[in-house]
C-alpha cells in the first residue's frame, strides 16, 4: 500500500446543500499534500470526512489502509494519525504539560513515554519554559504550536493539519513550517489545508485545488504554474515612481502597486529593454528590476476566480 | 475494554480539573441544594430520619447533575470538542468520561454531606442499603446528564442548564421528598413513578425501615433508568453530532 489517504467519490450534503461533490484523490506515503480552496469551497468538510468526524453521503475513505466509515477501523487509523482540526484550541484551563498528558493518555501511551515525548515536543516548539503555565495566558501562536505538539504526541506516521499556520505571527508560522519539513524528512505523510499560497508553494509536493465542492486541479506546484500562460511579468521600481503604460509596447497589462509596477508580458526580454529605455528617456533611477514567473497565487486566481464560494 | 476505561478516565480527569470549579457547577451543585434544603427544613417539625433522607436525596440529585449537562456545550464553545473526538476514542468513550466526572463529583459531595449529617442527627440507617442505593442513584443521575447534554446540540451552556433545571425541578417535586409517596393522591403516586429520584428517596427510607415500594424494585429501577439514560443519550449524541459542526 503506497497511499496514506485514499478518497474515492466523496460526496457530502448538508441538507440540500452539496458541500463536496464526488471528490477523489490520494495522498502518497511520505509526501506533503496541500489542499487549497477559497472560503466555503469544501476544504474543512473534506478534512472532517477524512478524519471521521462527518459521515459522507457516498464515497469511500481509507486512511493508512483503514476504512474510515467503520467505527472500529476509524479508531485504529486515528491511533496512527495526528490531527489538528480547523480553529481548534487546547484546554485553556489546563497547563501545556497537562494538555499533552491528556492527549498521550487518549493515545494509550504509558506514563514515562508521555513525559519523555512531552518534554521533547515542548522544547521543539519553544514552550518548555511555559510548560506549567495555564494555556489561557498563551498567545495565539503559542496555542497553535501546542495544538500541533498535541497532535504529534504519539509520533504519528500521518499528520492531518487544517490551516496550521492561519493567522500566526511570522516566527510561529516559520517554526511550524520547519517542523512540518522535518517530519517529512523523517518519512511522515502530511495532509494540510491552507489559504497561504507561499506556504503551499514552499512546503507541498502536490496540491489539490477545490472549488464549490469539486476538485478542479491536482498536480505538483510547478506543473500547476504551467497552466497559467502569459503570466510572466517584470516588476520594476523607479525613483521617482512614474510609469506610462502606453509607452511599453510589449506589455499586455500593467498593475501599479505602491512604489513599484508589475508589467505582464509575453516577451520579457523586450519588456526589460523597453523599461530601461523608458527610465533613460524620463531621467528615472531604476531602484529594482526583476522578472517573475507565474506564482501559485496566479494559478489559484485563474482556476478559482476572485471571489469566495 | 480496559483500554476504553483508561481513556475514559483520562477524559474524566480533564473534566474534573476544568469543570468542577466553574461558577454554574458550584451554584447548581453546591449552593442551590444547600438553600433548597434550608427551605425544606425551616419552619417544619421534621424528624431526623426525614431530614437525612431529604438532605441526602437533594444533595445526590443536584451534585451529580451539576457538571454533566454543560461539558459538551462548553467544549464546543471553547473549540476543544473536535480535537477530543478526533483522538483515538469513540464518542461513547468520551461520554463515559463525562459520566464519570459527574459520578465522582456526586459521590464525593453526597457522602461528605451525608456522613456528618448522620452523626449530627444521630440517625443510623442500614449502611449497606444506604451506600448501595446512593451508588446506584448517583450513577443513574450522572447518566441522566448524558441525556440532558445531548439535545439541543448547542454551544451555549446556559441553554442546556435552563432545560436541565426545568427537568430537575419537575422531578424534585414529584419524588416524595417534600410529600411522602404514600401521602400523595393516587394520580400523584402514578406520576411519581416516572421519576428515578422517587426510587432513591424510597430506598433511603427503606434504609431507615419505612419504605413504600419494594426495595428490590427501587434498586432495579435506578439501574434500569441509569442504563436507559446513558444509551438513549449516547444514541442522540451520535445522531446530532454533525449538527455541532455545521
Amino acid at each position: 500500500m503506497d497511499n496514506a489517504i485514499e478518497v474515492v467519490g466523496l460526496t457530502k450534503y448538508y441538507g440540500s446543500f452539496l458541500a463536496v461533490d464526488n471528490v477523489s484523490f490520494e495522498v502518497k506515503k511520505g509526501e506533503i499534500f496541500g489542499f487549497l480552496g477559497p472560503n466555503g469551497a469544501g476544504k474543512t468538510t473534506t478534512v472532517r470526512t477524512i478524519t471521521g468526524v462527518l459521515r459522507p453521503n457516498s464515497g469511500e475513505i481509507r486512511v493508512l489502509g483503514y476504512d474510515m466509515l467503520d467505527e472500529r477501523e476509524k479508531i485504529k487509523a486515528r491511533e496512527r494519525t495526528g490531527i489538528v482540526p480547523e480553529m481548534a484550541n487546547p484546554y485553556v484551563d489546563l497547563t501545556a504539560m497537562q494538555n499533552l498528558r491528556l492527549m498521550g493518555e487518549l493515545y494509550g501511551m504509558g506514563r514515562r513515554e508521555i513525559e519523555r515525548r512531552s518534554v521533547e515536543l515542548l522544547k521543539l516548539f519553544d514552550l518548555y519554559e511555559k510548560r506549567n503555565v495555564k494555556v489561557k495566558a498563551f498567545s495565539k501562536g503559542m496555542k497553535q504550536r501546542l495544538i500541533l505538539a498535541m497532535a504529534m504526541i504519539s509520533d504519528p506516521e500521518l499528520l492531518i493539519l487544517d490551516e496550521p499556520t492561519s493567522g500566526l505571527d511570522v516566527l510561529s508560522a516559520r517554526l511550524i513550517k520547519d517542523v512540518i519539513r522535518e517530519e517529512k524528512r523523517k518519512g511522515k505523510t502530511i495532509f494540510m489545508t491552507t489559504h497561504n499560497m507561499v506556504d503551499a508553494n514552499e512546503l507541498c509536493e502536490r496540491i489539490g485545488i477545490i472549488r464549490r465542492g469539486k476538485l478542479i486541479a491536482i498536480d505538483t506546484p510547478e506543473k500547476l504554474k504551467q497552466l497559467v500562460k502569459g503570466s510572466v511579468s517584470v516588476e520594476v521600481s523607479f525613483e521617482p515612481m512614474k510609469l506610462d503604460p502606453s509607452e511599453i509596447a510589449s506589455a499586455t497589462r500593467v498593475e501599479l502597486m505602491g512604489d513599484k509596477a508589475r508589467v505582464f508580458t509575453n516577451d520579457p526580454d523586450a519588456t526589460v529593454k523597453e523599461l530601461v529605455h523608458y527610465a533613460e528617456r524620463n531621467n528615472l533611477r531604476i531602484v529594482s528590476l526583476r522578472t517573475l514567473s507565474p506564482s501559485l497565487e496566479d494559478v489559484f486566481i485563474k482556476l478559482v476566480g476572485e471571489g469566495n464560494d | 475494554m480496559i483500554e476504553t476505561l483508561k481513556r475514559s478516565f483520562a477524559i474524566a480527569k480533564k473534566d474534573m480539573r476544568i469543570f468542577y470549579l466553574k461558577g454554574p457547577v458550584v451554584i447548581m451543585g453546591l449552593l442551590f441544594p444547600f438553600f433548597l434544603f434550608l427551605a425544606f427544613m425551616i419552619g417544619r417539625n421534621l424528624s431526623g430520619g426525614h431530614l437525612l433522607v431529604g438532605l441526602t436525596a437533594m444533595t445526590a440529585f443536584f451534585t451529580s447533575t451539576a457538571v454533566g449537562p454543560t461539558i459538551i456545550p462548553w467544549e464546543c464553545r471553547g473549540r476543544t470538542f473536535e480535537r477530543l473526538i478526533t483522538a483515538p476514542v469513540s464518542l461513547t468513550t468520551v461520554l463515559l468520561g463525562d459520566f464519570q466526572a459527574s459520578l465522582y463529583f456526586g459521590l464525593a459531595i453526597t457522602f461528605a454531606i451525608a456522613v456528618p449529617a448522620m452523626l449530627y442527627l444521630s440517625v443510623r440507617p442500614a449502611i449497606w442499603l444506604f451506600v448501595l442505593s446512593t451508588l446506584l442513584a448517583v450513577g443513574c443521575f450522572s447518566a441522566m446528564t448524558v441525556l440532558m447534554s445531548s439535545y439541543p446540540p448547542t454551544d451555549v451552556p446556559a441553554d442546556v442548564m435552563m432545560l436541565s433545571s426545568l427537568v430537575k425541578f419537575s422531578l424534585l417535586f414529584i419524588s416524595g421528598i417534600f410529600v411522602p409517596i404514600e401521602n400523595l393522591p393516587a394520580y400523584g403516586r402514578w406520576i411519581s413513578l416516572v421519576s428515578p429520584l422517587t426510587y432513591y428517596v424510597d430506598a433511603l427510607r427503606h434504609s431507615l425501615g419505612k419504605g413504600y415500594l419494594p426495595v428490590w424494585l427501587d434498586l432495579l429501577m435506578l439501574a434500569l433508568f441509569g442504563f436507559a439514560f446513558f444509551f438513549t443519550g449516547t444514541a442522540i449524541h451520535r445522531k446530532v453530532l454533525e449538527r455541532r459542526f455545521t
